[in-house]
C-alpha cells in the first residue's frame, strides 16, 4: 500500500494548486512505529507530509463534522461509510468533500505485533512492511511476520474494504472478503443472560473514563455528552462497575444502525478494551431485524429513523 | 552513592521480611500490561518489565475516591453533616516503581502540599510510602527522562535504587527511610567489587546517553509567556487531537480532579474523580461561558501547563518526568517530545 503515498500526494498537490479545496485531511508519518498522526494539509508545499501505510487505522471522517469550507478527505472503505452516515446525518454535506477514495487490505493492530514481539511489553522500534511480510525489529531482536495475521479484528471480517462514495481512487479495487462477521457474537449470545452479563462486566473492569473510544468515533458528535450532562445526571462518573457499564451501554445503543465498524473505539482505547462487542451485537440485530448495514447506501433512511407498519416487533415483550 | 551487591533471591527475601509492617507494591502483569498491585508476595514482581500502562499516581490519588460521607435523612440529627470516609492510610512499600514516576510524584507534591494548603490524603499517603525503584538500564524509545530533570537513575523521589546487573541486582540506599529500612533488616548483600563497580556506571552511561535531549529550558522559561500562548503552531498540534482523556489519565504529573456528589436516597457521598483539561466540562462554568470551548484552547493549556506555566509559577523545571506514556498511548499520535521540539524552535528565535 506504499504506492499509495505518491497518489494520494499526487491528488492533494493538483485540488490544492487548482484550489478545489480548503485543505486535505490525510495521514502523516508517525513518531513511533505502528500508529500514524491525522493532518489538515492546507498549502501544496505540504503535501509531502501526506503519507499511507498499514498504520492509518484512524478513521479520518471523525474530523469532518462541524468542518467549515470545502476539504478532501482520504478515506478507506470503512471511512467512506462514516461520511454517508455523516452526511445522512447532515454534519457535513456531499458538496464540501473531495473524497479520495483508498481501496484497502485491511489496518494492522499493534497489539496483535506486541503480543507476537512476547516478552511482555518488548519495545518495537522499527517495522517494515514487504511484499505481505512485516520486519518487526527492537532492541537484540528482529522477526518477520505475516501481514494478514495482524489486522485489527474489525479489518479481518470487514466486507467493504473498497470505498462506497468517492471522488477518486487512488488504486485499484480490491477483492471484497466474503467472511461470517458474527462468529464470536453467536458465541456470546449462546450463553445464559447470567453468562453474559459477567462477559461484558470483565469487558470493561479496566476502564478508567477516559472516553477515547467515544471521542475517536465519527458518530460521538453530540455538542454534549450523555456523560457530561449534569441535570439531570443520567450516570455517574466514577469506574465503580455500574458506572462503567451504564457509560459502555449507552455509548453503544446510540451507535445503533449507524456503527460501520471502523475499529476506531477499540483501537483507541489505552486499556485495550475489545469494546466493538458492544456495537457489534446492535450491527447484527439491525442487520437481521431491518436488512441493513449503516453507511453503504446514501439516501437510504437508518432503520431507527423511520418507522413502518410492518418492522419486526418479537423482541418487545 | 555506595552500592551493594545482591541476587534476585536475596532481594526477595529481604522485602518479604516487611510483608508484617508494610503493605508491598510492586509491578505485576495483567495478562496485556503491567499494573502496580498489591502484592501477596514480593515473587510476583515481574523484574523484567518496562513500565506500567498506568502510572502509579493512583495509589495516591484514585481516579475515583470516597472524601465524604453523609446523610439528607430529615430525622437525622446529624443530616448534612460531611463525615470523612474512611481511608486506608497503613504504611507501605512501593517496589520497583521506575525513577521517573517517584520524580513525578515529587512535582505533584507542590500542588498538594503548599505552604497554605496540604491536601489531608496525599500528604498522609506520601508520608507513609517508602519508595524502593528500580533504574532503567533500557530506557524505551519513547523515553526521555534525561531532557526533563529527571534521568533513568534519578534518585530524587526514591529512597532505595535497585538496579539490575548481570546475575543480580546493585542496591543503594539513598534517602534517610531507605537506609532505616536497612537497619531494621539486614540485607544479605556484599560490597560491588570494583570492576563490577565499573561496569555498572558504564551500563548507567549508556541508558543516560541512550535518550535524545531535546528541550531547552531556558529557552522556554525566559520567553514571555503570551508570546509562546500565541504561537502559530498550536494550529497544527492540535488539528488531529480528539479530545480524549488518555494522556491526563495515564500521565504522572496530571493531577487535576473533580468533585462530585453522588446521593442515592438518603445517603451521599461526595467523590473526588480524575478530570482531564482536554474535556470541554472541565472549564465550564455556571453560567454557561466556558473559557476553554475550542479544541485549540484545551490542547494549549495541556502542554502550555506542564511547559510552561507551571515552569514559571515554581521555577523548578518542567512538569513532565519523560514516561512517555502520552506519547505511547495518544490514539492520534500527538507526540509531546514533538511539541517540546515546536516550542523550543519558536523560543530560540527573534522575538
Amino acid at each position: 500500500m506504499y504506492e499509495y503515498t505518491e497518489k494520494i500526494r499526487e491528488i492533494a498537490t493538483r485540488l490544492l494548486q487548482d484550489k478545489m479545496v480548503d485543505g486535505v485531511i490525510g495521514f502523516r508519518k508517525g513518531t513511533i512505529p505502528m500508529v500514524n498522526n491525522p493532518v489538515l494539509i492546507k498549502h501544496s508545499e505540504q503535501v509531502s507530509q501526506l503519507y499511507w501505510d498499514s498504520w492509518c487505522g484512524v478513521n479520518l471522517a471523525n474530523y469532518l463534522p462541524k468542518f467549515q469550507g470545502k476539504v478532501a478527505v482520504v478515506a478507506k472503505g470503512c471511512d467512506s461509510r462514516s461520511i454517508v452516515v455523516l452526511m445522512m446525518e447532515n454534519q457535513i454535506s456531499r458538496d464540501q468533500l473531495y473524497i479520495i477514495g483508498v481501496p484497502c487490505k485491511g489496518m494492522l493492530d499493534r497489539r496483535k505485533i506486541w503480543d507476537a514481539v512476547g516478552d511482555r511489553g518488548r519495545d518495537v522500534t522499527d517495522v517494515q512492511e514487504r511484499d505481505g511480510v512485516l520486519v518487526v525489529a527492537g532492541r537484540g531482536f528482529s522477526l518477520e511476520l505475516e501481514r494478514d495475521k495482524y489486522l485489527q479484528d474489525n479489518c479481518a471480517i470487514c466486507t467493504h474494504r473498497n470505498p462506497v462514495l468517492y471522488d477518486e481512487l487512488v488504486g485499484e479495487m480490491v477483492p471484497e472478503q466474503q467472511v461470517d462477521r458474527y462468529e464470536d457474537i453467536r458465541a456470546i449470545e449462546s450463553l445464559p443472560s447470567e453468562k453474559r452479563w459477567e462477559y461484558f462486566q470483565r469487558l470493561v473492569e479496566s476502564c478508567i473514563r477516559c472516553y477515547a473510544c467515544r471521542n475517536a468515533c465519527p458518530f460521538c458528535y453530540c455538542p454534549q455528552c450523555f456523560v457530561d450532562e449534569s441535570k439531570p445526571q443520567w450516570v455517574g462518573k466514577t469506574i465503580d462497575p455500574t458506572d462503567t457499564m451504564t457509560f459502555h451501554l449507552l455509548r453503544a445503543f446510540h451507535l445503533a444502525g449507524r456503527c460501520t465498524d471502523c475499529g476506531s473505539c477499540e483501537r483507541a482505547c489505552p486499556m485495550g478494551i475489545k469494546v466493538r462487542m458492544f456495537t457489534k451485537k446492535l450491527e447484527k440485530d439491525v442487520k437481521e431485524l431491518y436488512g441493513y448495514e449503516a453507511g453503504v447506501q446514501l439516501g437510504e433512511r437508518p432503520p431507527l429513523d423511520t418507522y413502518r407498519p410492518d418492522d419486526p416487533q418479537e423482541f418487545i415483550k | 552513592m555506595s552500592w551493594l551487591r545482591l541476587t534476585k533471591e536475596g532481594l526477595t527475601e529481604w522485602l518479604r521480611k516487611f510483608e508484617k509492617t508494610y503493605r508491598l507494591y510492586g509491578p505485576v502483569w495483567t495478562g496485556s500490561y503491567h499494573e502496580f498491585k498489591l502484592l501477596q508476595d514480593p515473587e510476583e514482581i515481574d523484574w523484567d518489565y518496562r513500565n506500567t500502562r498506568l502510572s502509579p499516581k493512583s495509589l495516591f490519588l484514585p481516579p475515583a475516591e470516597k472524601m465524604f460521607i453523609y446523610s439528607l435523612d430529615p430525622n437525622d440529627p446529624e443530616r448534612a453533616i460531611l463525615k470523612e470516609a474512611s481511608k486506608d492510610f497503613d504504611p507501605r512499600i512501593i517496589v520497583g516503581i521506575r525513577p521517573c514516576d517517584a520524580y513525578a510524584l515529587k512535582l505533584v507534591d507542590k500542588n498538594f502540599i503548599t505552604p497554605q494548603y496540604q491536601d489531608p490524603w496525599w500528604l498522609n499517603r506520601r508520608e507513609n510510602t517508602i519508595f524502593v525503584g528500580y533504574g532503567c538500564t533500557e530506557p524505551c524509545s519513547t523515553c526521555f527522562c534525561s531532557s526533563v530533570g529527571s534521568g533513568p537513575f534519578d534518585t530524587k523521589g526514591l529512597d532505595v535504587l535497585v538496579v539490575n546487573v548481570d546475575g543480580g541486582f546493585a542496591i543503594s540506599f539513598v534517602s534517610e527511610r531507605g537506609k532505616e529500612l536497612l537497619r531494621k533488616e539486614p540485607l544479605g548483600a556484599r560490597a560491588l567489587s570494583e570492576s563490577e563497580e565499573r561496569s555498572l556506571q558504564d551500563k548507567m552511561a549508556e541508558a543516560r546517553a541512550a535518550m535524545p535531549k531535546l528541550w531547552d529550558e531556558k529557552a522556554v522559561a525566559n520567553r514571555p509567556l503570551l508570546d509562546i500562548f500565541n504561537a502559530p503552531f498550536w494550529e497544527e498540534v492540535q488539528f488531529s487531537c480528539i479530545n480524549c482523556g488518555t494522556c491526563t489519565f495515564l500521565c504522572p504529573t496530571c493531577w487535576c480532579f473533580d468533585i462530585q456528589d453522588e446521593v442515592w436516597k438518603e445517603r451521599g457521598c461526595r467523590v473526588r474523580l480524575w478530570d482531564s483539561c482536554m474535556f470541554p466540562l472541565f472549564t465550564l462554568h455556571a453560567s454557561g461561558h466556558n473559557p476553554r470551548s475550542q479544541k485549540l484552547q484545551r490542547v494549549r493549556q495541556r502542554f502550555m501547563h506542564k511547559l510552561k506555566y507551571y515552569v514559571d509559577k515554581y521555577g523548578d523545571g518542567v512538569a513532565c518526568v519523560g514516561c512517555g506514556r502520552c506519547v505511547q498511548f495518544c490514539p492520534v499520535n500527538i507526540d509531546i517530545r514533538e511539541v517540546m521540539r515546536l516550542m523550543v524552535s519558536h523560543c530560540q528565535c527573534a522575538l
